[in-house]
């Protein structure tokens, strides 16, 4: 059982560059990802955008992994800006888990 | 237990906002490798290391800490560590590399200023003002401290009105080339990689090596920064049989080294993976990254030959 927070993708975006929202499900992402995570990044970001802020504080240790090797980025169909969003994660558990 | 995440980065991200490197390294370190060379301090055009070969060093005496540390109660310790660090430089106690190491991390800077003199550029250098870019607290998404510290590094460039920035690793060249645009309002400097102006240049080679080498190309150079022809090109005409492992190119295999600050484990990991991609194609391997060279080195054990790229350049086109 997961709270949703319609409102926590306003929260995690910093700049017009957060585009999770365009990322259309497909797996090309998670299928190149060298870490080999299933979880990076288009299951992260649909908890973003669907607003399951628990599940995302729960995986603070696979938004840490993300090498932001952009090689997800370079094979999306979509064109999604995953390493800015990835960081943009970052910023948010620096911010409000981390108070950094 | 894994280090502790916020903790690990908040040092890190204090190191930077206290005393300007996310692991301090004292001014007489950073500009070591110029001495005796008489490059003139600042002017419009400079060579600017960002630290980074120089930190090398420090973060891998720092990472064998961390690498006994990560899964042990000690790792508990980490945010004692933290509030101390504040006040006494425990990062800077911990990390003390041994001296070869410095030595040869000082040699590819002397190396890349040679090739740039051969190559008629004329070009001035900072000194202990030559500042870190702030790269790994930027991938680590501690945005407001970068910003500060960016805005610092920016200062001096306008202090000695540097025009045009020569950088010599892929790091410092996509802080400065694409993320300090954006936070640095009429930020307008020219930024280029060594390798770019040796590639414009046409350097004529002094001596042929004649040996084949693997190429591991850097993420944010093959992905980021569209650096992907001029190291090859280089390389080519130095004599040198370029063999491109499996994912190279701009599909390039990570080495690693990003996860190194905060999972050691996992960095020697992946490196190991892409050891053996490489090792199918050569024994001899290059890199043009100081972050994979360490991490690569130190997952291959010895297996395969691997040196940065200014090492087989300065060769060829310098002549040894």
């Amino acid at each position: 059982m997961a709270l949703v927070n319609p409102d926590f993708v306003e929260e995690v975006k910093r700049s017009d560059r957060f585009d999770a929202s365009a990322c259309m499900n497909c797996g090309v992402c998670s299928a190149v990802c060298p870490m080999g995570i299933e979880l990076l990044p288009r299951k992260l970001f649909r908890y973003v955008l669907l607003g399951v802020k628990d599940k995302v504080l729960e995986n603070v240790e696979t938004i840490y992994s993300c090498f932001l090797c952009k090689l997800c980025e370079v094979n999306c169909p979509a064109q999604v800006h995953i390493a800015e969003n990835v960081r943009f994660l970052r910023y948010y558990m620096n911010k409000k888990v981390f108070k950094i | 237990m894994p280090l502790p995440i916020g903790d690990t980065v908040g040092i890190l991200a204090d190191n930077l906002r206290i005393r300007k490197s996310v692991l301090p390294v004292s001014a007489e370190s950073v500009s070591a490798w110029a001495k005796g060379l008489g490059l003139p301090r600042g002017g419009e055009t400079i060579l600017y290391t960002g630290r980074m070969y120089q930190l090398i060093p420090y973060i891998e005496a720092l990472n064998k800490v961390q690498e006994k540390i990560e899964d042990s109660w000690i790792a508990d310790f980490v945010k004692v560590g933290r509030v101390v660090n504040r006040f006494i430089n425990v990062s800077g106690l911990l990390a003390v590399p041994p001296k070869s190491m410095r030595e040869s991390c000082s040699r590819i800077l002397a190396n890349i200023a040679r090739l740039l003199g051969q190559a008629g550029i004329e070009f001035g250098y900072l000194y202990e003002e030559d500042l870190y870019s702030g790269a790994l607290v930027y991938d680590l998404g501690v945005d407001d401290v970068l910003e500060a510290h960016a805005r610092r590094v920016v200062d001096v460039f306008k202090k000695y009105r540097v025009r045009n920035i020569i950088t010599v690793d892929p790091h410092t060249t996509h802080m400065l080339r694409s993320v300090y645009p954006a936070l640095i309002k009429g930020y307008n400097l020219q930024v280029k990689s060594y390798l770019e102006i040796l590639a414009e240049r046409d350097l004529k080679p002094r001596k042929e090596l004649r040996l084949e080498a693997a190429i591991h190309d850097s993420c944010l150079y093959a992905r980021h920064e569209n650096v992907l022809q001029e190291q090859r090109t280089l390389l080519e005409k130095a004599g040198i049989d370029v063999r491109e492992p499996a994912e190279s190119g701009k599909f390039t295999f990570c080495c690693g080294g990003p996860a190194e600050s905060l999972f050691p484990r996992k960095a020697k990991e992946y490196a190991k993976k892409r050891v053996d991609q490489i090792k199918k194609v050569s024994f001899r391997a290059v890199t043009m990254c100081p972050i994979c060279l360490v991490n690569l080195q130190k997952a291959a054990g010895g297996e395969i030959q691997l040196e940065d790229i200014s090492s087989y350049l300065v060769q060829a086109y310098c002549g040894g």
